[in-house]
């Protein structure tokens, strides 16, 4: 038993990690199924999107071969409407909540269709969106993930100059770090990253961390408003005896390294635990099964009943062959010459609701050992306390405070997951949106809000 | 078991389906593939003077992802030898004698050729002819075709010279490209056509080709108005079966029906109306003879749960409930009702309302899923919601009479009784 890389022959990397949502390989098949959709009015699909995509709208545009009017339409909602076709949960948004699921029948395949919008747009490199003229206003953004440029496109949109601070070689942050494998290429992501900066007016400086290369103090200088969108991106430790021991990993550095290098140089055990189960959990454990581990099993404290991933998440794991181990909470990771042999796990049982309003674990006293070479800790994400404290921004455990994206200091917005703690990309995608607007309303440029209603876009004027 | 069996002018056939004037019966292989498969008859594709035709011949209508509603073809008559279409209809003739072998007929206008034409056709020993009054292009420049149908007195003289020769039944085919199919029908059954049929097809353009710029079909970058046919003439073709099977001088003969025939239910809903049997083209051309198996089977199993034991104990049965609107019951009155066990919240019932009709449905706001209730007192009745609701029986008209006696728009008139007081 040992960490080791190389595990697979390259036909079987390319195999395990090829699209796991393949797009529709011919046009009447996306004619077929944009033809099932009933155009809802008021449509659930579009009230369950937090980007607010008229669906109906969209699906009903793919139907008449009206593509780039069916893309424009996505991306005026979404940016990130390619990426967020691959790999948004959609069985809890718009699929989940599509009226087809009343009638027992299969949802109208909304990402599906989404990306064959989406893709031929990227593909084409279609310009979809024209600039104002400049306002001579100029904006910071740090971050650029899916929040990040985001609001780097709407603003830039409405003729202010943004610049991008990214603490990565590459843009599209979670979507292009953080995801699986299987569900994003880089490829796709660096596409998406530039068919949004195609746009114009959007520059990106790359290798610059806040904190580190520049500071939030000379942002609100230089620039008449600054957003943050820096993420959440430090795993939460788990405080048990062992954690230090070679072989414990955590779920972000994992497949941020698998997204990063080639697969056949990322390490992986033989017999892997990951703790935890939400969607980094998850992603965790399929992508080190298909690295080539033996053997990988979920650790999680609750029940099924409690998960925090999809049921269609939960399902890809097992057809991935990891094993789930229910109501068990690490206690100890015992070590041999100083590398990881075994996870010591403490049976739980269900108790009163906690803070969450799931039902809380509590200790039944019974153990059991797990014998194991690699750990892999997704037992949820920490915010960027020190660097929030440093700046002096209002927050609350690391989590930027926020009031409609203002931010205790004046000129400063923020959005996404490090105001939210971790969420989807397309919330995101939607804080971003907001952010802009914040921003927009800030800086007197009076838009304040964009309000779809039944399809189109109402503007509110400020006073 | 019901007997489908039809008998039409003392033409019988196993089943009242039949192969309409058509590619499809242009020749012997194709023919005896279709009584192989199970089909009544045929109607020969139309015998007359030499011709060509062009390529492409057809262009279809695409409707929502289902292919071929509808169908056009400007195809002219028969373009192969007639000798040789002779031969052939008496081959299979003998090899078939159980069905019905028809003969379609566009002779030049003048007695003579009429006249020479049937004595040619009769000695192959078909059953019938079908005279093709109905051929809306090529044909018609030259006085054929649409252009004897859409004239009654043409029309009537081309049947008394058909009607001085032929010793078999007759059958005068309609255009539908005429404000009314009754005056031709009436001067066609005057001068003594055995039968009727209708309808051909309808002049039209099925589209533009957006690349090109250039409708459909598409003959070296120009194209004409073709005929028109499919599942989409249904309803057209029903209602000109209904003034022919209404009318009290061309209700006299026996009607073959046909336009958008694909199933067993259209060809009841023929036959319903008036039709003693169908003609079928569209639908075989775009799925093959086999169709008629399940026309066959459908029919019977239909006859049988209705309690039909022959095909004349249905055959125009719907035609008196066809009235005129001053004599529809004002009285009768029904409001939709919404199941809200069966809802799935899509809305439809709703916008088409409120755009499109009274602003009857009422909707609570709700995340994800919307409620939707019917305002009973604003319901006109009208069923549009009903109709675009996706769900089964989820919106259903309940009764709700304005008065208990039959009353209708003259009496109301008459009576001197207020408008607008529902």
């Amino acid at each position: 038993m040992a960490i080791l890389n190389n595990r697979l022959t390259p036909e079987e990397y390319a195999e395990n990690f090829s699209d796991i949502h393949p797009p529709f390989d011919k046009k009447e098949a996306a004619l077929v199924e944009a033809n099932r959709c009933l155009f809802c009015y008021d449509a659930p699909c579009m009230k369950s999107c937090p980007t607010s995509i008229d669906v109906p709208k969209f699906i009903k545009q793919i139907t008449t071969e009206n593509i780039k009017g069916s893309a424009h339409t996505i991306f005026q909602s979404n940016i990130f409407g390619g990426g967020c076709s691959r790999v948004c949960p959609v069985e809890k948004l718009c699929e989940g909540s599509c009226v087809y699921n009343l009638m027992h029948e299969d949802p109208i395949p909304i990402a599906k269709l989404q990306r064959y919008a989406t893709d031929k747009a990227i593909k084409e490199k279609w310009q979809l969106f024209e600039r104002k003229p400049s306002t001579g206003k100029k904006v910071a953004i740090v971050g650029a993930g899916p929040a990040g440029l985001s609001c780097a496109h709407v603003l830039s949109r409405e003729g202010i100059d943004v610049t991008v601070f990214e603490k990565e070689s590459k843009g599209g942050g979670l979507m292009t770090y953080g995801i699986a494998a299987y569900k994003v290429t880089p490829e796709f992501c660096q596409d998406e990253v530039d068919f949004i900066t195609s746009l114009g007016g959007i520059a990106i400086e790359y290798n610059k961390e806040l904190g580190k290369d520049l500071s939030l103090a000379e942002l609100r200088v230089q620039y008449d408003a600054v957003f943050l969108g820096i993420g959440v991106g430090l795993a939460r430790q788990l405080q048990i005896p062992g954690e230090e021991l070679e072989g414990v990993v955590d779920a972000i550095e994992f497949i941020y390294n698998l997204r990063s290098k080639t697969f056949n140089q990322i390490a992986v055990g033989d017999k892997v635990a990951v703790i935890g189960l939400g969607m980094t959990a998850i992603d965790a454990a399929t992508q080190a099964k298909r690295l080539g581990a033996s053997e990988v099993t979920i650790v999680y404290r609750r029940t099924q009943d409690e998960m925090p991933c999809t049921q269609v998440e939960l399902d890809l794991a097992k057809l991935d062959g990891c094993n789930i181990k229910w109501l068990a909470a690490p206690k100890e990771v015992i070590g041999a010459n100083g590398k990881v042999s075994a996870l010591v796990c403490r049976e739980m049982e269900l108790g009163v609701p906690d803070a969450s309003g799931r039902r809380s674990p509590v200790d039944t006293g019974k153990s059991f050992s797990l014998a194991v070479d690699m750990i892999i800790k997704a037992a949820g994400q920490m915010p960027f306390k020190e660097l929030v404290d440093g700046s002096d921004l209002q927050n609350s455990n690391g989590k930027i405070v926020v009031k409609n994206n203002d931010t205790n200091i004046d000129g400063v917005f923020a959005g996404g997951d490090c105001v939210n703690g971790g969420k989807e990309v397309v919330d995101a995608v939607q804080a971003g949106k907001d952010g802009a607007a914040a921003i927009l309303s800030y800086l007197k440029l009076n838009k304040v809000d964009a309000k779809t209603v039944n399809g189109v876009e109402h503007t509110i004027v400020a006073s | 078991m019901a007997d489908i069996s039809a008998n039409f002018l003392g033409i019988k056939s196993p089943n009242p389906f039949w192969l309409a004037s058509a590619p499809p019966t242009d020749k012997k292989y194709n023919v005896l593939r279709a009584f192989e498969a199970g089909w009544g008859g045929v109607v020969w594709k139309t015998l007359g003077s030499q011709v060509k035709n062009v390529s492409s011949r057809y262009s279809a209508v695409n409707y929502n992802g289902s292919r071929v509603m509808g169908f056009n073809n400007i195809e002219l008559i028969s373009d192969r030898p007639l000798h040789i279409n002779l031969k052939e209809i008496a081959e299979c003739v003998k090899l078939f004698p159980d069905r019905a072998m028809i003969a379609s007929l566009m002779a030049d206008n003048t007695k003579e050729s009429w006249h020479e034409l049937i004595a040619q056709v009769e000695d192959t020993g078909a059953h019938g002819f079908e005279l093709n009054f109905g051929c809306p292009h090529g044909m018609t420049e030259r006085g054929m075709g649409a252009a004897v149908g859409q004239d009654p007195e043409i029309a009537r003289m081309v049947v008394e010279w058909v009607m001085e020769k032929a010793t078999i039944p007759v059958i005068t085919k309609l255009t539908p490209n005429v404000h009314s199919v009754v005056p031709t029908g009436r001067a066609v059954v005057e001068a003594d056509t055995d039968a009727l049929s209708l309808i051909n097809t309808i002049q039209s353009v099925t589209g533009v080709d957006l690349d090109t710029l250039v409708p459909n079909p598409y003959v070296a970058g120009k194209s004409v108005f073709g005929g028109y046919c499919g599942p989409a003439v249904k309803p057209i073709a029903l209602k000109m079966l209904t003034t022919i099977a209404q009318d009290p001088v061309t209700n006299k003969v026996p009607i073959s029906g046909i336009g958008g025939v694909s199933t067993w239910r259209d060809a009841v809903e023929f036959m319903l109306l008036g039709a003693s049997n169908v003609q079928v083209c569209t639908a075989a051309m775009k799925h093959g003879f086999r169709i008629v198996e399940d026309m066959c089977e459908g029919l019977n199993n239909w006859m049988d749960e209705k309690g039909f034991a022959t095909i004349n104990d249905f055959i125009g049965k719907s035609v008196e409930t066809i009235t005129h609107w001053e004599d529809l019951d004002i009285n009768y009155h029904h409001i939709a009702k919404i199941n809200q066990d069966k809802c799935i919240h899509c809305g439809l019932c709703y916008i088409a309302c409120e755009d499109t009709s009274h602003q009857s449905i009422n909707l609570t706001y709700g995340k994800p899923y919307n409620m939707y209730l019917v305002k009973e007192e604003e319901c006109v009745g009208c069923n549009l919601c009903q109709l675009v609701c996706p769900v089964d029986n989820c919106i259903t008209m309940e009764v709700h009479r304005k008065g208990d006696e039959y009353l209708n728009w003259k009496e109301f008139q008459r009576l001197g009784m207020p408008l607008n007081d529902h």
